[in-house]
Protein backbone atom coordinates (compact mmCIF):
# COMPACT_ATOMS: atom_id res chain seq x y z
CA UNK A 1 0.00 0.00 0.00
CA UNK A 2 2.76 2.30 -0.02
CA UNK A 3 2.66 4.99 -2.81
CA UNK A 4 5.70 5.12 -5.12
CA UNK A 5 7.66 8.15 -6.17
CA UNK A 6 6.31 8.32 -9.26
CA UNK A 7 2.70 8.50 -7.67
CA UNK A 8 4.15 10.94 -4.83
CA UNK A 9 5.32 13.08 -7.42
CA UNK A 10 2.18 13.34 -9.59
CA UNK A 11 0.23 13.82 -6.43
CA UNK A 12 2.27 16.74 -5.73
CA UNK A 13 2.18 18.13 -9.07
CA UNK A 14 -1.49 18.24 -8.91
CA UNK A 15 -2.00 19.54 -6.05
CA UNK A 16 -0.52 22.42 -6.65
CA UNK A 17 -1.85 22.93 -10.27
CA UNK A 18 -5.17 22.96 -8.61
CA UNK A 19 -4.19 25.48 -6.09
CA UNK A 20 -3.08 27.36 -8.99
CA UNK A 21 -6.35 27.34 -10.74
CA UNK A 22 -7.97 27.61 -7.57
CA UNK A 23 -6.89 31.56 -7.61
CA UNK A 24 -6.67 32.70 -11.28
CA UNK A 25 -5.71 36.27 -10.32
CA UNK A 26 -2.42 35.10 -8.84
CA UNK A 27 -1.92 32.92 -12.06
CA UNK A 28 -2.75 35.34 -14.34
CA UNK A 29 -0.60 38.24 -12.82
CA UNK A 30 2.74 37.47 -14.31
CA UNK A 31 1.54 37.23 -17.66
CA UNK A 32 -0.46 40.13 -17.50
CA UNK A 33 2.76 42.11 -16.27
CA UNK A 34 4.67 40.32 -19.16
CA UNK A 35 2.12 41.67 -21.82
CA UNK A 36 2.51 44.89 -20.37
CA UNK A 37 5.62 45.61 -19.69
CA UNK A 38 6.57 44.78 -23.67
CA UNK A 39 4.02 47.26 -24.80
CA UNK A 40 5.82 49.65 -23.08
CA UNK A 41 8.57 49.26 -24.60
CA UNK A 42 7.40 50.29 -28.00
CA UNK A 43 4.95 53.80 -26.73
CA UNK A 44 7.91 54.80 -24.88
CA UNK A 45 10.91 54.57 -27.76
CA UNK A 46 10.38 56.43 -30.82
CA UNK A 47 8.30 54.62 -33.64
CA UNK A 48 11.11 53.23 -35.32
CA UNK A 49 10.31 50.06 -36.63
CA UNK A 50 14.01 48.98 -37.05
CA UNK A 51 15.40 50.32 -33.29
CA UNK A 52 12.48 48.07 -31.94
CA UNK A 53 12.84 44.92 -33.67
CA UNK A 54 17.14 45.11 -33.21
CA UNK A 55 16.09 45.69 -29.16
CA UNK A 56 13.19 43.07 -29.32
CA UNK A 57 14.83 39.59 -28.18
CA UNK A 58 16.46 41.80 -25.26
CA UNK A 59 13.29 43.27 -24.39
CA UNK A 60 11.38 39.85 -24.54
CA UNK A 61 13.99 38.21 -22.50
CA UNK A 62 14.56 40.69 -19.56
CA UNK A 63 10.32 40.60 -19.57
CA UNK A 64 10.45 37.22 -19.25
CA UNK A 65 12.59 37.43 -16.39
CA UNK A 66 11.25 39.84 -14.24
CA UNK A 67 7.53 38.17 -14.64
CA UNK A 68 8.89 34.74 -13.77
CA UNK A 69 10.68 36.54 -10.56
CA UNK A 70 6.88 37.79 -9.45
CA UNK A 71 5.50 34.41 -8.67
CA UNK A 72 8.66 32.26 -7.67
CA UNK A 73 8.21 34.07 -3.80
CA UNK A 74 5.50 32.14 -3.31
CA UNK A 75 7.17 28.80 -4.79
CA UNK A 76 7.24 27.50 -0.80
CA UNK A 77 6.34 30.82 1.33
CA UNK A 78 2.53 29.81 1.43
CA UNK A 79 3.02 26.62 2.23
CA UNK A 80 5.73 27.66 4.94
CA UNK A 81 3.17 30.14 6.02
CA UNK A 82 0.06 27.94 6.69
CA UNK A 83 2.29 25.00 8.11
CA UNK A 84 1.76 22.39 5.15
CA UNK A 85 4.76 22.61 3.97
CA UNK A 86 5.79 20.39 7.38
CA UNK A 87 3.34 18.54 6.81
CA UNK A 88 4.84 17.79 3.06
CA UNK A 89 8.26 17.62 4.52
CA UNK A 90 7.03 14.64 6.95
CA UNK A 91 4.97 12.86 4.42
CA UNK A 92 7.33 10.01 4.13
CA UNK A 93 8.26 10.95 0.11
CA UNK A 94 11.52 13.03 0.90
CA UNK A 95 12.21 16.73 0.32
CA UNK A 96 13.69 16.30 -2.88
CA UNK A 97 10.62 15.00 -4.00
CA UNK A 98 8.40 17.49 -3.05
CA UNK A 99 10.74 20.51 -4.34
CA UNK A 100 11.18 18.49 -7.31
CA UNK A 101 7.20 18.39 -8.00
CA UNK A 102 6.48 22.29 -6.55
CA UNK A 103 8.92 23.67 -8.65
CA UNK A 104 8.42 21.51 -11.83
CA UNK A 105 4.38 22.22 -11.15
CA UNK A 106 5.39 26.10 -11.23
CA UNK A 107 7.33 26.22 -14.22
CA UNK A 108 4.09 24.81 -15.90
CA UNK A 109 1.84 27.19 -14.98
CA UNK A 110 4.56 30.45 -15.25
CA UNK A 111 6.87 29.13 -17.85
CA UNK A 112 4.82 27.42 -20.43
CA UNK A 113 1.99 29.91 -20.10
CA UNK A 114 4.72 32.19 -21.17
CA UNK A 115 5.81 30.86 -23.91
CA UNK A 116 2.31 30.30 -25.27
CA UNK A 117 1.69 33.54 -25.05
CA UNK A 118 5.24 34.97 -26.56
CA UNK A 119 4.47 34.75 -30.10
CA UNK A 120 1.80 37.34 -29.36
CA UNK A 121 4.17 39.57 -28.12
CA UNK A 122 6.86 39.06 -30.27
CA UNK A 123 4.15 39.57 -33.32
CA UNK A 124 3.74 43.26 -31.22
CA UNK A 125 7.68 44.07 -31.51
CA UNK A 126 8.22 43.35 -34.59
CA UNK A 127 9.79 39.56 -34.78
CA UNK A 128 9.23 37.44 -37.78
CA UNK A 129 7.69 34.18 -37.75
CA UNK A 130 10.69 32.62 -38.78
CA UNK A 131 11.88 33.05 -35.80
CA UNK A 132 9.37 32.51 -33.64
CA UNK A 133 10.67 28.69 -33.07
CA UNK A 134 13.88 29.64 -31.90
CA UNK A 135 12.16 32.12 -29.69
CA UNK A 136 10.03 29.69 -28.05
CA UNK A 137 12.23 27.03 -27.38
CA UNK A 138 14.81 29.30 -25.82
CA UNK A 139 12.65 30.32 -23.40
CA UNK A 140 11.16 27.23 -22.96
CA UNK A 141 14.88 26.20 -21.85
CA UNK A 142 15.17 29.47 -20.08
CA UNK A 143 11.71 29.79 -17.98
CA UNK A 144 12.71 26.25 -16.59
CA UNK A 145 16.16 26.55 -15.78
CA UNK A 146 15.14 30.02 -13.95
CA UNK A 147 12.38 27.91 -12.12
CA UNK A 148 15.11 26.08 -10.78
CA UNK A 149 17.49 28.37 -10.03
CA UNK A 150 14.28 30.39 -8.70
CA UNK A 151 13.95 27.15 -6.13
CA UNK A 152 16.96 27.64 -4.50
CA UNK A 153 16.55 31.29 -3.76
CA UNK A 154 12.67 30.58 -2.89
CA UNK A 155 14.28 28.09 -0.19
CA UNK A 156 17.05 30.07 0.97
CA UNK A 157 14.47 33.06 1.74
CA UNK A 158 11.43 31.23 2.69
CA UNK A 159 11.66 32.28 6.22
CA UNK A 160 12.42 35.84 5.93
CA UNK A 161 9.15 38.12 6.30
CA UNK A 162 10.41 40.27 3.20
CA UNK A 163 12.38 37.80 0.93
CA UNK A 164 11.20 38.95 -2.05
CA UNK A 165 13.50 41.64 -2.77
CA UNK A 166 16.71 39.58 -1.80
CA UNK A 167 15.45 36.51 -3.85
CA UNK A 168 15.54 38.68 -7.12
CA UNK A 169 19.39 39.75 -5.74
CA UNK A 170 20.11 36.14 -5.10
CA UNK A 171 18.20 35.01 -9.26
CA UNK A 172 18.89 37.54 -11.04
CA UNK A 173 22.94 37.51 -11.08
CA UNK A 174 22.64 33.77 -11.59
CA UNK A 175 19.88 34.36 -14.72
CA UNK A 176 22.30 36.66 -16.96
CA UNK A 177 24.04 33.54 -18.93
CA UNK A 178 20.33 32.80 -19.55
CA UNK A 179 19.39 36.36 -20.78
CA UNK A 180 22.84 36.51 -22.75
CA UNK A 181 22.45 33.50 -24.95
CA UNK A 182 18.75 33.14 -25.05
CA UNK A 183 17.99 36.81 -26.30
CA UNK A 184 21.42 36.01 -28.61
CA UNK A 185 19.87 32.68 -29.52
CA UNK A 186 16.55 35.20 -30.84
CA UNK A 187 18.87 37.58 -31.84
CA UNK A 188 20.23 35.29 -34.26
CA UNK A 189 17.52 33.87 -35.85
CA UNK A 190 16.15 37.30 -36.76
CA UNK A 191 19.61 38.11 -38.42
CA UNK A 192 19.15 34.50 -39.95
CA UNK A 193 22.02 32.62 -38.62
CA UNK A 194 22.18 29.83 -36.90
CA UNK A 195 21.07 30.01 -33.27
CA UNK A 196 21.85 26.14 -32.20
CA UNK A 197 25.22 26.91 -30.57
CA UNK A 198 23.12 29.60 -28.18
CA UNK A 199 19.99 26.93 -27.93
CA UNK A 200 22.87 24.28 -26.73
CA UNK A 201 24.12 26.05 -24.59
CA UNK A 202 21.00 26.89 -22.98
CA UNK A 203 19.98 23.44 -23.23
CA UNK A 204 23.34 22.59 -21.43
CA UNK A 205 22.83 25.22 -18.35
CA UNK A 206 19.31 23.45 -18.08
CA UNK A 207 20.23 20.44 -17.71
CA UNK A 208 23.00 21.43 -15.67
CA UNK A 209 20.48 23.10 -12.76
CA UNK A 210 17.52 20.39 -13.32
CA UNK A 211 20.38 17.54 -11.85
CA UNK A 212 21.71 19.64 -8.86
CA UNK A 213 19.03 22.93 -8.38
CA UNK A 214 16.56 20.13 -6.61
CA UNK A 215 19.70 18.92 -3.88
CA UNK A 216 20.67 22.79 -3.48
CA UNK A 217 16.93 23.92 -2.88
CA UNK A 218 16.37 20.71 -1.18
CA UNK A 219 19.32 21.35 1.53
CA UNK A 220 17.91 25.00 1.58
CA UNK A 221 15.07 24.30 2.41
CA UNK A 222 15.50 21.96 4.95
CA UNK A 223 17.66 24.90 6.78
CA UNK A 224 14.90 27.50 6.75
CA UNK A 225 12.26 25.03 8.07
CA UNK A 226 14.70 24.60 11.25
CA UNK B 1 -0.27 -0.75 13.70
CA UNK B 2 2.86 -2.50 15.94
CA UNK B 3 5.60 -1.53 14.53
CA UNK B 4 6.73 0.56 17.59
CA UNK B 5 8.42 -2.59 18.98
CA UNK B 6 10.69 -0.36 20.49
CA UNK B 7 9.75 2.92 20.07
CA UNK B 8 10.56 5.75 20.33
CA UNK B 9 13.60 7.39 22.33
CA UNK B 10 14.89 10.63 23.20
CA UNK B 11 18.16 10.95 24.80
CA UNK B 12 19.74 13.97 26.61
CA UNK B 13 19.02 16.85 23.38
CA UNK B 14 19.68 20.24 23.56
CA UNK B 15 18.67 22.66 21.77
CA UNK B 16 19.94 26.24 21.48
CA UNK B 17 17.94 29.11 19.99
CA UNK B 18 20.33 32.07 19.48
CA UNK B 19 21.80 32.91 22.44
CA UNK B 20 18.66 30.84 24.50
CA UNK B 21 19.38 27.31 25.60
CA UNK B 22 16.04 25.98 25.08
CA UNK B 23 16.15 22.44 25.63
CA UNK B 24 18.82 21.24 28.45
CA UNK B 25 19.39 17.72 28.32
CA UNK B 26 16.02 16.50 27.83
CA UNK B 27 15.30 12.45 27.39
CA UNK B 28 12.15 10.92 27.27
CA UNK B 29 10.69 7.29 26.19
CA UNK B 30 7.81 6.15 24.61
CA UNK B 31 6.00 2.50 23.89
CA UNK B 32 3.60 1.57 22.17
CA UNK B 33 -0.04 2.09 24.80
CA UNK B 34 1.66 4.91 26.04
CA UNK B 35 1.03 8.11 26.38
CA UNK B 36 3.29 10.99 26.89
CA UNK B 37 1.86 14.29 28.04
CA UNK B 38 3.98 17.13 27.54
CA UNK B 39 3.19 20.44 29.70
CA UNK B 40 5.12 23.30 30.97
CA UNK B 41 4.24 27.31 30.76
CA UNK B 42 4.86 29.26 27.39
CA UNK B 43 8.06 29.52 26.24
CA UNK B 44 9.74 26.53 27.76
CA UNK B 45 10.45 24.73 24.61
CA UNK B 46 7.54 22.21 24.40
CA UNK B 47 6.88 23.00 20.20
CA UNK B 48 11.02 22.93 19.90
CA UNK B 49 10.78 19.69 21.36
CA UNK B 50 7.78 18.14 19.20
CA UNK B 51 9.92 19.52 15.92
CA UNK B 52 12.64 18.05 17.47
CA UNK B 53 11.27 14.78 17.47
CA UNK B 54 9.54 14.90 14.31
CA UNK B 55 13.46 15.17 12.73
CA UNK B 56 12.21 18.55 11.60
CA UNK B 57 14.87 20.23 14.01
CA UNK B 58 18.10 18.86 14.12
CA UNK B 59 19.50 19.46 18.31
CA UNK B 60 22.95 20.32 19.04
CA UNK B 61 23.35 17.84 21.37
CA UNK B 62 21.91 14.49 21.72
CA UNK B 63 19.54 11.88 19.69
CA UNK B 64 16.12 10.91 18.47
CA UNK B 65 15.74 7.18 18.04
CA UNK B 66 13.10 5.32 16.24
CA UNK B 67 13.03 1.43 16.97
CA UNK B 68 16.37 1.82 18.50
CA UNK B 69 17.89 3.63 15.13
CA UNK B 70 18.69 7.20 14.75
CA UNK B 71 15.94 8.73 12.66
CA UNK B 72 18.02 9.95 10.58
CA UNK B 73 19.10 6.72 9.21
CA UNK B 74 15.35 5.30 8.81
CA UNK B 75 13.54 8.59 7.45
CA UNK B 76 11.30 7.05 5.55
CA UNK B 77 9.81 4.36 7.82
CA UNK B 78 10.07 7.23 10.73
CA UNK B 79 7.82 9.12 8.75
CA UNK B 80 5.50 6.55 7.26
CA UNK B 81 4.33 5.75 11.22
CA UNK B 82 4.35 9.26 12.52
CA UNK B 83 1.42 11.81 12.17
CA UNK B 84 2.16 14.98 12.99
CA UNK B 85 -0.15 18.34 14.29
CA UNK B 86 1.19 21.65 14.52
CA UNK B 87 -0.53 24.20 16.47
CA UNK B 88 -1.46 25.50 13.74
CA UNK B 89 -4.15 23.28 11.42
CA UNK B 90 -1.92 23.39 8.39
CA UNK B 91 -4.85 23.47 6.08
CA UNK B 92 -4.54 25.02 2.35
CA UNK B 93 -7.36 27.57 2.60
CA UNK B 94 -8.31 27.36 -1.00
CA UNK B 95 -8.81 23.13 -1.17
CA UNK B 96 -11.95 21.80 0.41
CA UNK B 97 -11.50 19.81 3.64
CA UNK B 98 -11.45 16.14 1.63
CA UNK B 99 -9.13 17.78 -0.95
CA UNK B 100 -6.69 18.67 1.91
CA UNK B 101 -7.10 15.31 3.48
CA UNK B 102 -6.38 13.82 -0.03
CA UNK B 103 -3.45 15.11 -0.89
CA UNK B 104 -1.73 15.08 2.08
CA UNK B 105 -2.37 11.43 3.35
CA UNK B 106 -2.17 10.37 -0.50
CA UNK B 107 1.37 10.92 0.55
CA UNK B 108 2.00 8.22 2.78
CA UNK B 109 -0.86 5.64 1.46
CA UNK B 110 -3.40 5.16 -0.88
CA UNK B 111 -6.17 6.51 0.48
CA UNK B 112 -10.08 6.28 -0.97
CA UNK B 113 -12.34 8.91 -0.48
CA UNK B 114 -14.53 7.01 1.92
CA UNK B 115 -11.81 6.45 4.26
CA UNK B 116 -10.76 9.90 4.24
CA UNK B 117 -14.82 10.85 4.68
CA UNK B 118 -15.00 8.05 7.36
CA UNK B 119 -12.44 10.17 9.36
CA UNK B 120 -13.87 13.37 8.62
CA UNK B 121 -16.83 11.53 9.81
CA UNK B 122 -15.07 10.52 13.19
CA UNK B 123 -14.13 13.77 13.96
CA UNK B 124 -17.48 15.21 13.54
CA UNK B 125 -16.76 17.62 10.10
CA UNK B 126 -18.41 15.17 8.12
CA UNK B 127 -20.88 18.05 6.56
CA UNK B 128 -17.58 20.26 5.28
CA UNK B 129 -16.45 17.42 3.43
CA UNK B 130 -16.74 19.96 0.37
CA UNK B 131 -16.20 23.50 1.65
CA UNK B 132 -13.21 25.07 1.09
CA UNK B 133 -11.19 25.22 4.41
CA UNK B 134 -11.11 29.02 4.07
CA UNK B 135 -14.80 29.12 4.89
CA UNK B 136 -14.54 26.70 8.05
CA UNK B 137 -14.03 28.10 11.74
CA UNK B 138 -11.07 27.08 13.87
CA UNK B 139 -12.74 24.62 15.78
CA UNK B 140 -13.80 23.02 12.59
CA UNK B 141 -10.71 23.20 10.72
CA UNK B 142 -8.64 21.78 14.17
CA UNK B 143 -10.93 19.28 13.52
CA UNK B 144 -9.93 18.29 9.87
CA UNK B 145 -6.86 18.72 11.39
CA UNK B 146 -7.26 15.68 13.72
CA UNK B 147 -8.96 13.75 10.65
CA UNK B 148 -5.74 13.69 8.52
CA UNK B 149 -3.86 12.42 11.61
CA UNK B 150 -6.77 9.40 11.86
CA UNK B 151 -6.17 9.37 8.52
CA UNK B 152 -2.78 8.39 8.16
CA UNK B 153 -3.39 5.38 9.83
CA UNK B 154 -0.09 5.88 12.06
CA UNK B 155 1.21 4.53 14.84
CA UNK B 156 3.15 7.46 16.73
CA UNK B 157 0.86 10.78 17.11
CA UNK B 158 2.89 14.11 17.66
CA UNK B 159 0.09 16.53 18.64
CA UNK B 160 0.86 19.89 19.29
CA UNK B 161 -1.79 21.36 21.43
CA UNK B 162 -4.85 19.44 20.25
CA UNK B 163 -7.28 20.64 21.99
CA UNK B 164 -6.95 24.68 21.02
CA UNK B 165 -10.56 25.86 19.58
CA UNK B 166 -12.21 23.08 20.48
CA UNK B 167 -15.45 23.56 22.58
CA UNK B 168 -16.73 20.88 25.29
CA UNK B 169 -17.64 18.18 22.97
CA UNK B 170 -14.98 18.36 20.62
CA UNK B 171 -12.32 17.93 23.99
CA UNK B 172 -14.20 15.42 24.84
CA UNK B 173 -13.86 13.69 21.43
CA UNK B 174 -10.42 14.40 20.90
CA UNK B 175 -9.63 12.86 24.60
CA UNK B 176 -11.24 9.70 22.85
CA UNK B 177 -9.84 9.70 20.20
CA UNK B 178 -6.49 9.40 21.90
CA UNK B 179 -8.08 7.02 23.83
CA UNK B 180 -9.01 4.67 20.97
CA UNK B 181 -5.53 4.99 19.59
CA UNK B 182 -3.65 4.07 22.43
CA UNK B 183 -5.81 1.59 23.50
CA UNK B 184 -5.26 -0.27 20.10
CA UNK B 185 -1.58 -0.02 20.24
CA UNK B 186 -0.79 2.88 19.22
CA UNK B 187 1.41 6.12 21.04
CA UNK B 188 0.47 9.42 21.04
CA UNK B 189 3.01 12.43 22.29
CA UNK B 190 0.47 15.44 23.20
CA UNK B 191 1.79 18.79 24.30
CA UNK B 192 -1.21 20.56 26.19
CA UNK B 193 -0.68 23.01 29.18
CA UNK B 194 -3.85 22.02 31.07
CA UNK B 195 -4.35 18.15 32.66
CA UNK B 196 -5.71 15.55 30.10
CA UNK B 197 -8.36 13.11 31.41
CA UNK B 198 -7.82 10.08 29.64
CA UNK B 199 -7.57 6.74 30.91
CA UNK B 200 -4.95 5.20 29.50
CA UNK B 201 -1.30 4.13 30.39
CA UNK B 202 -0.08 8.01 30.56
CA UNK B 203 3.24 9.84 31.93
CA UNK B 204 3.71 13.14 32.24
CA UNK B 205 7.07 15.67 31.20
CA UNK B 206 7.20 19.13 32.68
CA UNK B 207 8.72 21.08 31.20
CA UNK B 208 9.19 23.89 33.66
CA UNK B 209 11.99 25.69 34.62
Amino acid sequence: MNVGTFEAFTLVVRRELCLSFRRPDQLLQPLVFFLIVTTLFPLGLSLQLSLLRDMAPGVLWVAALLSSLLSLDALFKSDADDGTLEQLALSGQGLTLIVVAKTFAHWLVTGVALVLVSPVVATALGIPGSAFATMMLSLGLGTLTLSWLGAIGAGLTVGLRRGNVLLSLIVLPLAMPLLIFGAGATDRALSGVSPLGALYFLAALCVFTCTLAPFAATAALRISLE
Amino acid sequence: MNTAAEGLGVDGVHVWRGDRHVLKGVSLSLRPRQLLHISGPNGTGKTTLLRVVCGLLRPEQGRVSWLGKPIASVRSEYQAALAYASHEPALKADLTALENLHFAVGLKHRATADELRGSLERTGVAACADLPARVLSAGQRRRVAMARVLAMRASLWLLDEPFTNLDAAGTDLMSSLLQSHVERGGAALVVAHHDLDIDVDMRRLDLGP
